[in-house]
């Protein structure tokens, strides 16, 4: 078979897997809204669904809804945030927990309710915005000192190191200041329980824009995966694409981060498995990994609601045990050389 | 012909570098000595000297006898001997791996004796000596898994990082879900265990802290010299003699044990072990590694970070907040500069 009798077949092969996520999507949005922490009978869920009134199933769906679309939102968020930090990083341990960028939100959100008294959720994004972007900033240009510039290993170390960092000063404010523990517990692992539309509604849009910015980077992004010269030489942009999938980056992990609080992992996870499936083209990762966050992100969050009923487990928690086992697998595989070079 | 007054030379440097090392040391001590008075002497009220030395020769002194000895003392000997426990158990980490960035505290295995200790007091309701032996079963668990999940042709210390890393995330999450079970009054309780904490400190949390620093301490100085001749790299060492298997396996359950039992009773104060290394060595210059040092600045560190808490800021803080606020930005630093020289330090 030719190179180009092969192309078409891929795409084929391809759009068949978009396809299959997206169907799954649909599937793990419906367990969503049937499974919780209660047991609703499955009729009393559709019978609300179709618009009655009054009912156990209906206040569960009002609840179950929301949270869903958050754990969507976010997921999708997360993992293309992963996708472009691996790819403007060349780095495959790139992750917005890993590189500290949540903590810094996090952190910034903290310290914006202690000592600034924020209470509005655009307040919260704004702020975790600002935070993911300079945490972020920070973690590259320390992880690029010295030579052979921003290597996985000191990255990883240096994400590592800032996230230590900031969650110790976290800590710090939110111990002594009672009136503010509950907020501010939230705020040490991510969960999306507390979805409601209003702040859906604020972090949506700056999702979406994140989004776009992220996904118009995809062909610089394949170029900039051949090497920086060449990259350079085939007319790509370097600084321009960098910028602009950086920025996209820290906007979808920042409003996450903002809307649930931070969740680690799933942008280290996601785009690994969609390589797999499609290959490390970004035109076609980008979409896979957002498709396939947002499955993960809501499989996780009903995993966490069954795992001790009636209780619930924060989805940050799930994450965390599904990922920490693929990050030590994936420093396995490589060499030690290549993790310092 | 030169020879003779170039080994004079040495000679005259080496001791001089000995009496550096002896002064610094002794400036440790008495520094540990002067923050252990303050904290005895400081609290909710000022105790004067006196009173203070006459309630701890065993006089009834009415106002501060109750809170030197059921308050002051037990917290400034718990701290003491964390601290040591920490400083020493993070010491031969970095001494073994030649890689400060390689302490319990950030390779995941003060978690792993948190997450086994937080188990075994919710799940379990266990106390005393159990928690601390599950804690240690804890830390030597993970540390084993590391080493395990870390070996592919021998264990190289980049490797043993990441993985390390990885599995602190995982334990992390492990602690919190142990604690999300737990009856929600015992919850702000554990979030001060969690950050570290000497409140509430008992003088029968000393023994334990004693034992372990007794068997495992006398362990480690006894294969101070072995554990030196690592730090020239695998090959050398085997080159001189040592056993690598043997040495490596000792050093690891020795300074587990530490730092599990330390965590178990204090909690994981944040970046104890990892700081006191460098600061020792730092403090006494080039040469041997600082092991006595690195125990003696422990113990400073926890004293004075949870006098700083108590006593210095605003509103009361847990000594793991303040150590945690102080190690943060040295690890950076730390990174930073390993960064520039591109090679671990």
């Amino acid at each position: 078979m030719t190179a180009a009798a092969a192309a078409p077949q891929r795409r084929a092969a391809r759009a068949r897997w978009i396809l299959l996520l997206l169907a799954g999507l649909a599937v793990a949005a419906g367990l969503s809204l049937a499974i919780g922490a209660r047991s609703v009978p499955l009729a009393e869920i559709l019978s609300a669904l179709g618009g009655a009134r009054d009912s156990v199933g209906e206040a569960a769906v009002a609840l179950r809804i929301p949270r869903t679309l958050l754990a969507a939102a976010a997921g999708a968020a997360l993992a293309l945030a992963g996708a472009v930090m691996q790819g403007v990083t060349r780095n495959p341990l790139a992750d917005p927990g890993i590189l500290g960028v949540n903590a810094g939100a996090a952190f910034a959100v903290v310290a914006g309710i202690a000592f600034f008294g924020l209470s509005s959720v655009s307040a919260y994004v704004l702020c975790a915005i600002l935070g993911a972007g300079a945490a972020a900033a920070a973690v590259y240009a320390i992880g690029g000192i010295g030579a052979g510039g921003a290597t996985p290993l000191k990255l990883a170390l240096t994400g590592t190191a800032v996230a230590i960092a900031l969650s110790s000063l976290t800590t710090a404010i939110v111990l002594p200041r009672g009136d503010i523990a509950g907020t501010a517990r939230s705020w040490q692992t991510g969960g999306v329980g507390g979805a409601g539309y209003d702040s859906l509604r604020l972090g949506l849009p700056v999702l979406a824009l994140g989004a776009a910015l992220c996904l118009g980077a995809a062909r610089g992004l394949n170029m900039l995966g051949l090497g920086e010269e060449t990259a350079k030489g085939l007319g790509s942009r370097v600084a321009a694409t960098r910028a602009l999938a950086s920025l996209g980056a820290v906007m979808l992990c920042g409003t996450a981060t903002a809307l649930c609080g931070p969740i680690g992992f799933v942008g280290l996870v996601v785009p690994h498995a969609c390589r797999l499936l499609c290959g490390a083209d970004h035109r076609w990762l980008l979409p896979f990994s957002a498709i396939g966050g947002a499955i993960l992100l809501i499989l996780a969050d009903i995993a966490g609601r069954v795992a001790m009923r009636p209780a619930e487990m924060d989805v940050g928690i799930v994450t965390a045990f599904l990922g920490a086992p693929v990050f030590i697998w994936i420093v396995r595989r490589r060499r030690a050389g290549a993790l310092a070079q | 012909m030169t020879a003779a007054p170039l080994s004079a030379g040495l000679a005259r440097l080496r001791r001089a570098r000995t009496r550096h090392r002896a002064r610094a040391s002794a400036a440790l001590a008495l520094a540990i000595l002067a923050v252990a008075a303050l904290t005895l002497s400081i609290g909710h009220t000022v105790t004067p000297p006196l009173d203070l030395l006459r309630a701890l020769a065993g006089a009834e002194v009415p106002g501060t006898s109750f809170a030197l000895h059921q308050l002051r003392l037990p917290r400034a000997v718990l701290s003491l001997l964390s601290g040591a426990a920490f400083g020493l158990g993070g010491a031969v980490f970095q001494t073994m791996l030649r890689n400060q960035l390689a302490s319990p505290d950030i390779v995941g295995i003060t978690s792993g004796a948190g997450a086994a200790a937080v188990a075994g007091i919710v799940l379990f309701s266990l106390s005393g000596a159990a928690v601390s032996l599950l804690a240690v079963g804890g830390g030597l668990g993970v540390a084993l898994l590391i080493y395990l999940l870390a070996w592919r042709d021998g264990v190289a210390g980049t490797r043993l990082i990441l993985v390390g890393i990885g599995m602190s995330a995982m334990l992390q999450s492990a602690t919190l879900y142990i604690l999300s079970k737990a009856p929600s009054w015992t919850l702000q309780e554990a979030t001060r265990w969690l950050a570290g904490s000497v409140n509430g400190a008992q003088l029968g949390q000393a023994l334990p802290l004693l034992a372990a620093l007794a068997v495992f301490g006398t362990a480690i100085f006894l294969a101070a010299r072995d554990l030196e001749a690592l730090r020239l790299g695998d090959d050398m060492a085997a080159a001189l003699g040592v056993r690598l298997g043997r040495v490596r396996l000792m050093a690891v359950l020795a300074a587990t044990g530490l730092v599990a039992v330390a965590t178990a009773m204090a909690g994981p104060v944040a970046f104890v072990a990892f700081l006191s290394g460098p600061v020792a060595s730092r403090l006494l210059g080039p040469g041997r590694a600082p092991f006595a040092a690195a125990a003696l600045t422990g113990a400073l560190l926890v004293l004075a970070a949870d006098f700083t808490g108590q006593v210095l800021l605003p509103s009361r803080y847990p000594v793991g907040v303040v150590t945690g606020l102080l190690g943060a930005p040295y690890l950076v630093y730390l990174v930073i500069r390993q960064n520039r020289r591109g090679t671990p330090t």
